[in-house]
């Protein structure tokens, strides 16, 4: 069932946990698996905008068939892949301003794991 | 039970409504051939929405609000009848992405529509006590009507968070509290059941009405105060017509009740229906105005309570959505997307 990955995971889906480098103050995301000895962690803002995005026509089931997927620059630096939730193709251009919100990204079944991590929608006025 | 001495009061407050909408006529069409229902349309939740997801928004909106950090907070407790688990609780993952330290309280609440004033009244406790600085009480619902029965015209989805902590610092104080409850099976749900049954009628005069009323006649007396004391009245709001003519029983005027009147719009939101309509109406209350608030919870009881709204408020409600905010993003579904997004298609 994988329970432990997506338990490991928690930090950067559920509260965008990043790494930063303390010499360089460069931010990763997610944050490396081995962290080395001046990376500390870091909380991003999920605010940012979007780089590039593209409609995925043919998804799995899983991740509830078509859906829309973009690269999302965070005010903070990093580029971080996640789908688009809360908007229709026809209202997604690139320079969008958008904002992370947590949501399901996926239903492991009846006797499975509900999935939860982040998503980006256009910033609410 | 009442608490008519308390320092406590709202520090932050946070409401989320789903964009989703379907229109009571929509499903009339379906189910009935046309006509209408007792309220216009009801938010539905996405596909990729459930009572944590909610909570978690509504939280954060509560968190800015009160300028607080997930960490400082010593609950997070979630008031629902639709936590997406049966056993494994919605607190600890919305502690954990409000970014809560793990020596936080998290606990789920159930008592129909009333879970999350239940949450409520206990994080009045946890704090006046001096056992936590700050109290975080979620209502949230992502509510279940079984296709074509008279509650899908009406079962929402929303959630709205409170943050209870010191008088001092709060932007509406609770001057006191009523907890009136009896045994009415007016509505319930059995275990494993997917769908819960009504009485019909019987949800009516002895059920919400009794409990509603009761509630706050004896909130009145024990703050010797009347209707025309308060600015605003928000109760529990099952449909648009139970409230409106409990308040006019009660001797409350329709203007006090407009402003947290959501459920015309948005339908039966359940645990969050009242303190929706207190985030509504905390939005536009000046200082110095009173709100009384009432929830209702099948089974059945009710909690009032009396906020006097203070000098913060003002200068809080801007620093995350306004409910009206929520209200205005809509996206109206049909009977077949509306089924598809509450899994109602046995894909066999």
């Amino acid at each position: 069932m994988e329970l432990a990955k997506h338990w490991r995971l928690k930090g950067a889906r559920y509260r965008l946990e990043g790494a930063r480098d303390r010499r360089t103050n460069t931010i990763t995301f997610p944050p490396p698996h081995f962290s080395g000895p001046d990376d500390e962690l870091v909380i991003l803002s999920g605010r940012g905008e979007i780089w590039s995005w593209s409609a995925v026509e043919n998804g799995l089931d899983a991740w509830g068939g078509r859906y829309l997927v973009a690269l999302v620059k965070l005010v903070e630096g990093p580029l971080v892949t996640a789908q688009l939730t809360d908007v229709d193709p026809d209202a997604v251009h690139i320079g969008q301003p958008v904002e992370m919100v947590t949501r399901k990204l996926r239903d492991l079944g009846e006797d499975g794991l509900l999935v939860y991590g982040y998503k980006f929608r256009p910033l609410l006025e | 039970m009442a608490i008519t001495r308390s320092d406590t009061g709202i520090v932050g407050y946070g409401a989320y409504i789903p964009r989703f909408r379907i229109a009571d006529s929509e499903i009339a069409r379906v189910w009935a051939g046309g006509g209408s229902g007792p309220v216009e349309g009801k938010a539905v939740a996405g596909t990729d929405e459930d009572t944590i997801t909610m909570a978690i928004e509504a939280g954060r909106n509560a968190l800015r609000r009160a300028q607080l950090d997930g960490a400082q907070l010593g609950t997070v407790w979630i008031g629902s009848e639709s936590h997406p688990y049966a056993v494994k609780p919605s607190g600890t993952l919305v502690a954990e992405a409000l970014g809560c330290r793990p020596t936080v309280h998290a606990a789920d609440w159930e008592f129909a529509c009333k879970a999350g004033t239940e949450a409520l009244t206990a994080g009045m406790g946890m704090v006046s006590s001096g056992l936590v600085e700050y109290a975080l009480a979620v209502g949230a619902d992502t509510a279940q009507g079984r296709p074509g029965d008279a509650l899908e015209y009406t079962a929402a989805a929303g959630a709205a968070a409170m943050i209870i902590g010191s008088s001092a610092k709060a932007l509406a104080t609770i001057d006191a509290t009523v907890s009136y409850v009896t045994d009415t099976p007016d509505f319930f749900r059995r275990a494993d059941r997917p769908y819960p049954v009504h009485g019909n009628r019987f949800t009516g005069e002895p059920a919400y009405f009794h409990h509603i009323e009761a509630a706050a006649t004896e909130l009145l007396h024990e703050i010797g105060a009347e209707p025309g004391d308060f600015r605003y009245l928000v109760l529990h709001q099952p449909n648009a017509k139970f409230p409106q003519v409990a308040a006019k029983q009660l001797g409350f005027r329709p203007e006090q009740v407009a402003p947290g009147l959501l459920a015309p719009r948005i339908g039966n939101t359940y645990s969050a229906a009242a303190l929706l309509g207190l985030c509504a109406t905390l939005d536009i209350t000046e200082v110095g105005e009173r709100i009384m608030l009432v929830s209702y919870g099948s089974g059945a009881g009710a909690d009032a309570y009396a906020l006097t709204a203070t000098e913060h408020l003002g200068q809080a409600r801007d620093r995350a959505p306004r409910t009206s905010v929520y209200l205005a993003r809509e996206q109206s579904v049909d009977y077949a997307t509306y089924a598809r997004m509450r899994g109602k298609y046995n894909l066999g």
